[in-house]
């Protein structure tokens, strides 16, 4: 009697000791997204921000400072459920504007046009970046949240189900090619 | 910034992955960044400073062959030790699904954490068993690099999740700016691998050569690695046995120099390659490229418009491929022109930029999160997390 209590009382320890395991797991991967959300909202905020100043410094022509203002105004002061599709038309609007080798050369003979013409080549190159390594950590815990130990005692707490970040990042041709 | 670099292989036997790290830790040096570099290696072999021995790997078999790891109890204490001792900003470790310091990092490290992943393997048995311990590990991976789309898509397929490509680098201009040697030179064709190991395709080159003697009599073959020179040429009728040349091993910079004298690479391989840093060393040093068509190397050659490619395994297509391009000088000079404008993306300039900043993007982010929560210390819960696994 005495030895089959303990050993109910053992498998019921290792399956604590598991399940906390696991719970620990989970605890990782969500703040494995928080961290990559972190880092894909700096660098959309970050090409946003280049995008308007080159907007507003005057070396594109009117029209096209006058589309990539309004795209990264837009993007930057996108309410949450309305940013994959401001963001995206950020996107859609640098590629228009620098759909041409010959755009990006007259940048970059403006004065601090190379700095500029740099930091935005770093900026549309980094947001497809951060925003996989997004997607994969969400990936990740959603595997592990689907699960059924994960499901049954509600392991995941309150945390909210991870959504992916979906959005056409596409950079400009002219500004990713890398054989330059 | 404070890098550690977790090499899972032996740094006394040469390999591609073991350049790879060398070249990319000095890379970073260079920039004026912290750099460590953990990897198994003998205790009397002479290391560069930057490289901390983890203890010497065993051989045991594994996936079908011998391979050289390091694991147990005392790998696992070095490995803690090092992480502990670093405080890096980012740890960079490759291969990390081999059972080796790869893994044992993944296992031990906490904070922003990078892999590369170089191989394409099929998924071994033995990863199947591990797949629940392999994941756990993984999780942990703040972001993957891929050398190849080709490595990226097996990595989706076998073990989920996403990672962005990066191709491994190479010092375009070493191979550039190196002298030609006249002995290597007119109506050559090079090969460089292991001349023993039937997937580099030496034996494939050498039933296509008599077809390229028939329609080219001058022309000499180079052949530079390790390896039984007698078995590789049984294949090879006695008359045009003498057409052959071996050089052994080379040196990096008699590498080069091979690559520049010759007329024409040829890269027979059948298979299991996932990047094909040779091509890339051929292109950089301007010798245009034959190349079989396996996916690695159609990728790297811009499928077909840098380097030309011909039927894998098919000695005929091999030679046919070859006959009309040593038979066209123009279009081996359209290639030469081609290839060396291609690599530059290839080159450590552009690939070393990409890999930092893969670091900046992650180190960001986690600097972002440790920010938000240091008031909130760590919970039991995490702690036994932590102490688990």
């Amino acid at each position: 009697m005495t030895v089959t209590l303990i050993w109910i009382l053992a498998v019921l320890f290792a399956i604590g000791l598991y399940l906390s395991w696991t719970a620990g797991r989970l605890d990782r991967l969500h703040s494995r997204i928080d961290a990559a959300r972190a880092a894909l909202d700096a660098q959309l905020l970050r090409r946003a921000s280049v995008t308007q100043e080159l907007a507003t410094s005057g070396v594109l022509d009117p029209a096209a400072s006058i589309v990539l203002y309004e795209a990264a105004h837009a993007a930057r002061q996108a309410e949450e459920e309305q940013r994959e599709v401001a963001e995206s038309e950020l996107s859609q609007a640098l590629r228009a504007v620098f759909g041409e080798p010959a755009q990006v050369d007259a940048v970059r003979e403006a004065p601090g046009g190379d700095a500029a013409t740099h930091e935005l080549t770093e900026a549309v190159r980094r947001v497809p970046m951060a925003r996989r390594f997004h997607n994969d950590a969400v990936g990740a815990a959603r595997r592990l949240r689907e699960h059924r130990k994960v499901r049954w005692f509600r392991l995941a707490g309150h945390a909210p189900f991870p959504m992916a970040f979906e959005m056409d990042d596409e950079p400009p041709p002219a500004l990713a090619d890398r054989a330059a | 910034m404070r890098i550690g670099i977790v090499c899972p292989y032996s740094w006394d036997v040469p390999g591609g992955v073991q350049f790879h790290i060398r070249d990319l830790a000095e890379y970073f040096i260079r920039l004026g960044h912290e750099v460590s570099v953990l990897a198994p290696a003998d205790d009397d072999t002479p290391l560069p400073p930057y490289v901390v021995s983890a203890g010497r790997a065993v051989p045991v078999p594994y996936n079908g062959s011998v391979a050289r790891l390091n694991f147990g109890f005392l790998s696992a204490a070095r490995v803690r030790r090092w992480l502990h001792d670093g405080a890096f900003d980012v740890v960079h470790v490759h291969e990390p699904t081999s059972p080796s310091l790869g893994l044992l990092t993944c296992w031990a490290a906490q904070g922003p954490m990078v892999a590369t992943f170089h191989t394409s393997n099929p998924r071994s048995k033995a990863m199947i068993a591990a797949y629940a311990i392999l994941q756990a590990a993984l999780e942990k991976i703040s972001a993957r690099i891929a050398v190849s789309e080709y490595a990226r898509r097996t990595l989706v397929e076998h073990l989920g999740g996403d990672a962005v490509v990066i191709p491994n680098g190479v010092d375009v201009d070493f191979f550039a700016k190196a002298q030609p040697r006249p002995e290597w030179q007119g109506d050559t064709i090079g090969f460089i691998g292991r001349i023993d190991e039937p997937r580099k395709g030496l034996p494939v080159l050498m039933k296509a050569f008599p077809d390229i003697l028939a329609a080219r009599p001058r022309t000499r073959l180079l052949v530079a690695g390790r390896g039984d020179e007698e078995e590789a040429l049984e294949l090879l009728p006695a008359e045009f046995r003498s057409q052959v040349e071996f050089l052994g091993m080379i040196s990096d910079e008699d590498k080069a120099r091979f690559l520049r004298s010759i007329d024409l690479y040829v890269a027979p391989n059948t298979g299991g390659e996932s990047f094909g840093i040779i091509l890339v060393e051929a292109m950089s040093a301007g010798a245009p490229v034959l190349a079989a068509d396996l996916d690695a190397f159609a990728q790297v050659l811009d499928q077909g418009a840098a380097g030309e490619l011909f039927t894998n395994e098919d000695p005929e297509a091999l030679a046919e491929a070859a006959v009309r391009l040593l038979q066209n000088p123009d279009r081996l000079a359209e290639l030469r022109e081609r290839g060396s404008a291609h690599v530059r993306r290839f080159d450590w300039s552009t690939v070393g930029a990409d890999i930092l900043s893969v670091y900046e993007t992650v180190t960001a982010g986690a600097a972002a999160v440790a920010a938000a929560d240091d008031d909130r210390g760590p919970g039991l819960r995490a702690r036994f997390g932590l102490a688990r696994d």
